[in-house]
């Protein structure tokens, strides 16, 4: 097929010694180096590039960019996939393939185009009105197939975009003229300047209008303000977005490269937005066939990518800014009449004495045509052909960030256009965005904004930018369909009827009609929304309210938003410092809070009889390193400890160790742990493994409220130090053979006791303390040493533990995990350790919520044992079932269960009301449906003596 | 007089497809606010307008006024990610959310307005052994409780949701899941225009634009609220506005256990369908679902800053995107279209507060922190049921305020997760 | 992404701080009314608009300060260490 029928031999910014080789809905189409895909798909004179998303109408090209609200297309190329491509953003590439995404079948032949003869019956919020009988669940499927625009490909993913973070003095959004001003002046003022421009080149507008500035053409002068600032150390990024504004003066950049692209996360001292303009469609019958674009977009497509939106014209206006669309394209050969819808104005002169000719005082009343339009009927019943129907309704800035910025915009009826409101801190808002109404005040606006003053601004040959005023909704009329919301297909009558509903409010309004939600987020329906708005309510634009905008100002591909926040990443899991080791052993690794922990050496099930007999009757090693050893050191280290644990400290002997909880304000177990005083003023809390960080942080802040800072500091050095655990009835003997210079004898270094030494000449510090209920040293070494240690523990005989078995045994003993057997409201009475409750006088942490009547009525759950009856593990979380009057109530769970290798049966861990004075009870447990029996018992199963603890072989 | 309005039917959509849609009537009508009501609520979301109508048809009660400082639904209602689901660890709130469940079901009949409850199941996602564990707790609990609840494993979970990624190599593994069919999704703006267009035929009176500036009271009795309308008396006052309720506690002279922060929501652009269910990530937060039109909805975390701002922090849209991404790597190609924020007033155990205020005559329906959208119908039914009577409806007693001074809380902290 | 000036170290990314509560919130003795006690713990001011709140500068110094911070606009009117 002929791509070169409707391009220029000469002009624009494409390479046409660079073919580029894509198809569209199957068709082999070729562009340039330098086309978009809406430009070479225009230049291939493809009418149908896209169905609506209700009526599945046949539409064409919009707009140029970022406005466009129809042509979204399906793009693959090579590895990549674009569901939802936009047309008119994306550059061409060679060996594109491209895919009308809503059809059913092509653009051009859609099967679904049937449903449009139907349209009377859907208006606008018509599933709220049906779908009811016998249910919406039987109607839903066939209506979500109608929806959605591109399909995700299962097979596909997108690789992460890079973070970058950046500050300046001066981000200017946009690098148009306004925006260039604004760039030279904030360099020439010695500021930071990042200039961002979404398009390939700078120069916005300047691009595609004439016009003459500090003597020379606009797109020249551009080229050389880039030069000028970029040599002078500004930054410029092209084929950027600036997609949010957030808090402080925070813009978020999406740089566009084909794939994820990059996000610039970027400070500014001042932020100055010179957006731009869009333009407006006209309200008329089927405004929305393909061939009707906007006049100003037509100018773009003609002079960047030498593309003739069309060769017999009709420009529909009541602006004087389009003249100038039709005499470029009347330079080029194309055939143009003007309708304008004015009677008078000082461009109409001059476009007659130039030799076109001008319709006055008219409108279109409605584009004719199917799949392209070929005229234009007008308001006088006059029919004009056409292959293009250029249209200008007036423009709209884009003021989305200032929205973001929490800006309110204000209606400015004389430009017809929502204007910036009040100033934000730390933004200005200039140029055609703030309402400019010529070159040189835009230029100047800028100059300004950046650091200079207005009389520095570049000078230029005058161009005056006519707003022409508020949308025509003359012809708005009921007679034929006229669209407002083309991504979204919203008519005229719509907003009619969603008046007459009472969906007056603007942001009714917009939800009942879903007006402007669509991925165009409305920006050329969202004022002729309004306009109509105001028609039918009887008051003013200003007065009905406006719409804000959300961020992004652009959709940004999720992948590029995470960044590197992707696989493992995104979430780091903590490493044991010897996890090489323990892989080696074969262990079973498995994340256990947020470390990676051996869950078992070889696969759990099968090791964990193995492990727990190990422990039970010989000697096992276990990776403990995870254990906190925060420091906290200084003459009122005691009275800390008192207040942060419920349990006193100050009463603990140096070189002892003592068990105890810390609550919260709410008398909640925080954590449990164990205590080392290592020296009168020095105590080491050995908290649990994945509460850490909490604990330094909760230690610190009753630190900061109620202690003298210089006389306490906590100190956190659990990443410092490995600790192995080395367990068992033989661990004596095997420790014996690590050669530590410590009197291992029970008299000298008794249970609950620490001694610092060495072990093979590295530095020591072995706590006596069980977890497992068996006799147990915990050596704690320098990280980098731990290996060694480990590898000659297990040559003396220690058999590796891994975390699952060490909580069956731990379970066996009766010992709880906080957060297992523990929930926010378990208080420490309700596992057996209410004295300090009753006997403290003192103040500490959580003290007085222990006293509220909740805290001392009955029917707490409390921690107990329970024993099954028969040989079966009970499983975790089944409840136990209280019957009243028929009614099934639970009375509270099984925390922990497993099968208790010292005791030779099951043995479980619950929280139960009022466990702790029922036990000899029987109750029914219930696990999905099955029932389970179990007697409550002590929570210890397993040498509630304790005399294990000194057991040696 | 009573104002009707049009019935809503596919014959009523035919016929007016015939007339040119002439025949519509307003869903609700504007009014002016009159000077003495019975009752007047304050804040025309979700649960003010469902307490209105529910006093109107289960109470009797049609001298009603909802004032709403700005549009109906828009605050919270207008905002959230539109899940329903009863999933409750305690039985106090399985009880009242339930309730809530089962009037979505009948709803779109009740209010002869199609709410689109769309019951396609939700999935909360274990991704290790001892979350999988904590849901076994969990789901027994909520089915002593009458929930319909149940754990799939893996397999199923991959069955039900195949983009999700099987890998185990994945951060963010499928292990099983939590699994509620009766859960899924509605059209929150539905419910809110739903519920004001039944409450309206029945006589009371929607008051937009009308903002409370401050109470009357006489010896501790609120007796009136001066608005920008001017002061508007009623025998008794009820109190919804999510997000807000601070405010109004303060110009009413008290404080509640409250703190607003702000809870992101987003939206992808629109594909063809491709997700059956809401999918949560028990570890992260983040959760997703498919609207009808197309849209992926996402959500998870509060921005962690006290905040009235209604919008969020980039970094938040990120750690919501993030799990999402790794459990649906195919959504990696897709583009975030809007996202947005909205107040929510948090509590200290997750649970509301509903009932008597520490003033005579107001009543309390607020601190659904991130779950208020659910228990729409709910929180109207006990709060109608509190103006009408003046006693606690027996489901609502657990909610009350002075709750928190008994140390009696219904905590569903270890829930954690927003919606 | 707001900017907190932490009164040691200057302004700094609030990812470094965490939010703890209403600031100037003495804590009660232990013989306080039930009423007292959940007025401390548990009431809030929340306040929309100028608020005074404590934070912790957990990722930075590690200090503790008072914000007065505008919670609609989020721009933050003061910094000052936590009144001891």
């Amino acid at each position: 097929m002929n791509s070169s029928l409707r391009r220029l031999v000469e002009g624009g910014e494409i390479d046409r010694s660079r073919k580029l080789e894509f198809s569209f809905d199957g068709l082999s189409l070729f562009g340039y180096e330098g086309d978009t895909i809406a430009s070479a798909l225009l230049a291939a004179d493809i009418p149908v590039l896209a169905r609506s998303f209700k009526y599945h109408r046949p539409r064409g090209l919009l707009g140029a960019h970022h406005e466009e609200p129809n042509v979204i297309l399906d793009l693959q190329l090579g590895t990549r996939h674009d569901p939802n491509a936009r047309a008119t953003v994306e550059p061409l590439r060679d060996g594109m393939r491209l895919a009308s995404i809503h059809a059913k079948g092509t653009a051009r032949r859609d099967k679904l185009a049937i449903v449009d003869y139907f349209e009377r019956f859907i208006p606008a919020g018509f599933y709220y009105k049906t779908f009811m009988w016998p249910n919406w669940h039987l109607y839903e499927p066939a209506i979500r197939r109608m929806t959605g625009l591109g399909r995700v490909d299962a097979t596909r993913h997108m690789q992460s975009a890079p973070h970058h973070h950046l500050s300046v003095d001066l981000c200017i959004v946009g690098a148009g003229a306004a925006g260039l001003a604004a760039a030279q002046a904030g360099v020439r003022s010695g500021r930071s300047v990042l200039l961002v421009e979404q398009r390939t080149r700078l120069g916005g507008a300047l691009l595609w209008h004439e016009a003459t500035i500090a003597d020379s053409h606009g797109a020249r002068w551009a080229e050389s303000v880039a030069e000028s600032i970029s040599a002078a150390g500004a930054k410029l990024l092209m084929r950027t977005t600036a997609v949010g504004l957030y808090d402080h003066n925070a813009v978020v950049l999406h740089e566009r490269d084909g794939d994820a692209g990059r996000i610039w996360q970027i400070r500014a001292r001042q932020i100055v937005l010179a957006t731009g303009v869009i333009e407006r469609p006209l309200l008329f019958g089927d405004n929305d066939l393909p061939g009707v674009m906007l006049a100003d977009s037509s100018l773009e497509y003609l002079r960047r990518y030498a593309v003739l939106a069309g060769q017999r014209i009709v420009f529909a206006t009541g602006n004087d800014t389009t003249y100038a669309a039709a005499r470029a394209y009347a330079a080029v050969g194309a055939s143009c009449i003007i309708v304008d819808s004015r009677r008078n104005s000082s461009a109409m002169e001059a476009a007659r004495a130039a030799g076109l000719e001008v319709i006055v005082g008219e409108r279109v009343e409605r584009a004719l045509g199917g799949q392209r339009i070929r005229g234009a009927r007008l308001s006088s019943g006059m029919t004009l052909s056409a292959d293009l129907l250029a249209v200008s309704g007036g423009w709209t800035p884009l003021i989305h960030l200032y929205c973001h910025a929490r800006g309110r915009a204000r209606w400015d009826p004389q430009r017809g256009a929502l204007l910036p409101g009040e100033a934000r801190p730390g933004l200005r808002v200039v140029g055609s965005a703030n309402g400019a109404r010529s070159l040189s005040e835009a230029l100047a606006e800028g100059a300004e904004a950046g650091g200079g003053n207005a009389a520095d601004a570049p000078a230029c040959a005058d161009l005056p930018f006519d707003w022409g005023g508020a949308p025509d909704t003359r012809m708005a009329s009921r007679r034929y369909r006229v669209w407002v919301d083309l991504q979204h297909d919203v008519t005229a009558k719509d907003i009619a009827l969603a008046v007459r509903e009472n969906f007056r409010a603007v942001e009714h309004l917009k939800r009942y009609t879903t007006l402007g939600m669509a991925s165009d987020q409305g920006r050329t329906s969202n004022v002729n929304g309004l306009a109509l708005l105001a028609v039918h309510t009887g008051k003013s634009i200003a007065d009905s309210g406006v719409t804000t905008f959300r961020p992004p100002f652009l959709p940004v591909p999720l992948a590029a938003i995470t960044g590197a926040r992707r696989g493992e990443l995104q979430a780091p899991l903590r490493r044991l410092a010897i996890e090489s080791v323990h892989r080696e052993e074969g262990a079973e690794l498995r994340g256990y809070g947020d470390t990676l922990r051996p869950a078992a050496y070889g696969p759990v099930a099968d090791s964990m009889l193995r492990e727990c007999t190990a422990a039970r009757t010989g000697c096992v090693i276990l990776d403990a390193s995870t254990l906190g050893k925060i420091e906290v050191l200084g003459p009122d280290a005691p009275a800390l400890l008192d207040f942060v644990f419920y349990t006193r400290m100050s009463t603990l002997l140096p070189g002892r160790l003592r068990y105890g909880l810390a609550l919260t304000e709410s008398g909640a177990i925080f954590d449990d742990g164990v205590v080392l005083r290592a020296a009168p003023e020095r105590f080491v809390i050995s908290c649990s493994s994945s509460h850490v960080t909490a604990m330094v942080a909760h230690l610190e802040a009753w630190r900061e409220d109620r202690f003298d800072l210089a006389r306490v500091y906590v100190h956190d050095t659990t990443p410092r130090w490995s600790t192995l655990a080395i367990s068992g009835p033989d661990s004596q003997r095997v420790l014996a053979q690590l050669d530590p210079d410590i009197d291992l004898d029970d008299a000298a270094f008794p249970h609950m006791s620490a001694r610092v030494g060495s072990i093979f000449g590295y530095d020591a510090r072995i706590a006596r303390v069980s977890f497992t209920g068996e006799r147990c040293y915990e050596v704690s070494v320098a990280a980098s040493h731990a290996e060694e240690i480990w590898r000659r523990t297990r040559a003396a005989g220690a058999i590796p533990l891994g975390v699952e078995a060490l909580s069956a045994l731990r379970c066996e003993k009766g010992f709880i995990l906080v957060g297992v057997e523990t929930d926010g409201e378990t208080m420490p009475h309700d596992i057996g350790m209410g004295r300090a409750r009753e006997t403290r006088t003192d103040s500490y942490v959580g003290d007085r919520s222990l006293q509220t009547p909740a805290a001392r009525g009955t029917g707490r759950r409390q921690l107990v044992g329970i024993a099954a009856d028969g040989d079966t593990v009970l499983p975790v979380g089944a409840h136990a079932l209280h019957r009243d009057a028929g009614r099934r109530r639970s009375i509270g769970w099984i925390s922990s269960s497993h099968w208790g290798v010292g005791v030779g049966r099951p043995v479980a861990l619950a929280m139960i009301e009022d466990g702790a004075s029922r036990h000899g009870e029987s109750l029914e447990f219930e696990h999905f449906g099955t029932l389970h029996r179990g007697t409550l018992v002590a929570p210890c199963f397993y040498d509630p003596s304790g005399a294990r603890l000194h057991v040696r072989p | 007089m009573r104002f009707r309005h049009t019935p809503y039917s596919g014959w009523r959509l035919l016929r007016e497809a015939l007339a040119d849609q002439q025949g519509w009537t307003p869903a609700w009508e504007d009014r002016d606010p009159s000077n003495k009501y019975d009752i007047v609520i304050i804040g025309g979301g979700g649960h003010g307008l469902a307490t209105a109508y529910y006093l109107a048809r289960s109470h009797g009660i049609e001298n009603v006024a909802v004032l709403e400082k700005g549009w109906i639904g828009g605050g919270n209602t207008g905002r959230n990610t539109t899940i329903i689901r009863s999933n409750y660890f305690h039985p106090q709130s399985a009880a009242l959310y339930d309730l809530s469940v089962s009037l979505y079901e009948s709803l779109s009949k009740e209010l002869n307005y199609n709410i689109m409850f769309s019951q396609r199941g939700m999935m909360e996602i274990a991704h290790d052994q001892p979350e999988l564990e904590a849901m076994a707790r969990a789901a027994n609990a909520m089915r002593i409780n009458g929930v319909d609840i149940e754990v799939i494993d893996r397999e199923e979970a991959l069955r039900r949701e195949p983009l999700l990624d099987p890998s185990p190599r994945s951060r963010w593994p499928i292990c099983g899941a939590l699994l509620q069919r009766r859960a899924g999704t509605a059209r929150h703006d539905a419910v809110a225009w739903g519920y004001a267009r039944a409450a309206a035929s029945r006589g009371v009176h929607i008051i937009q634009g009308c903002e409370v500036l401050g109470f009357r009271q006489d010896h501790r009795r609120v007796i009136a609220v001066q608005t920008n309308r001017g002061e508007v008396r009623a025998e008794r006052f009820g109190l919804a506005v999510a997000g807000n309720s601070s405010v109004l506690a303060g110009l009413a002279g008290f404080e509640l256990p409250l703190q607003s922060y702000t809870l992101q929501a987003m939206v992808s652009e629109p594909v063809k369908p491709c997700l059956n269910m809401v999918s949560l990530s028990t570890s992260t937060g983040s959760y997703i679902s498919q609207s009808d039109k197309g849209e992926l909805v996402m959500g998870g975390n509060l921005d962690r800053s006290p905040s009235y701002a209604q919008r969020g922090g980039f970094r938040i849209t990120q750690s919501v995107i993030a799990p999402l991404l790794e459990m649906f790597p195919c959504f990696s190609t897709l583009k975030l279209m809007r996202q947005w924020g909205g107040t929510i007033d948090a509590s200290p155990d997750n649970s509301p507060i509903i009932g008597p205020a520490p003033l005579d005559g107001l009543y309390l329906n607020c601190g659904w922190g991130t779950g208020g959208f659910k228990a729409i119908p709910a929180g109207g039914t006990m709060l109608a049921h509190l103006l009408a009577t003046g006693r606690h409806h027996p489901l609502s007693e657990p909610f009350d305020y002075r709750r928190f001074a008994r140390g009696e809380l219904v905590d569903e902290g270890h829930a954690g997760v927003a919606h | 992404m707001q900017i907190l000036p932490c009164p040691y170290c200057g302004p700094r990314s609030d990812a470094e701080f965490h939010y703890v509560g209403d600031a100037d919130k003495p804590r009660p003795s232990r013989d306080c009314s039930d009423e007292q006690w959940v007025q401390y713990l548990l009431m809030r001011r929340n306040a929309r608009g100028a608020a005074r709140e404590l934070w912790v500068h957990r990722s930075g110094c590690g200090r503790w300060l008072v914000l007065v911070r505008d919670t609609v606009n989020h721009e933050v009117q003061a910094a000052e260490p936590m009144n001891r």
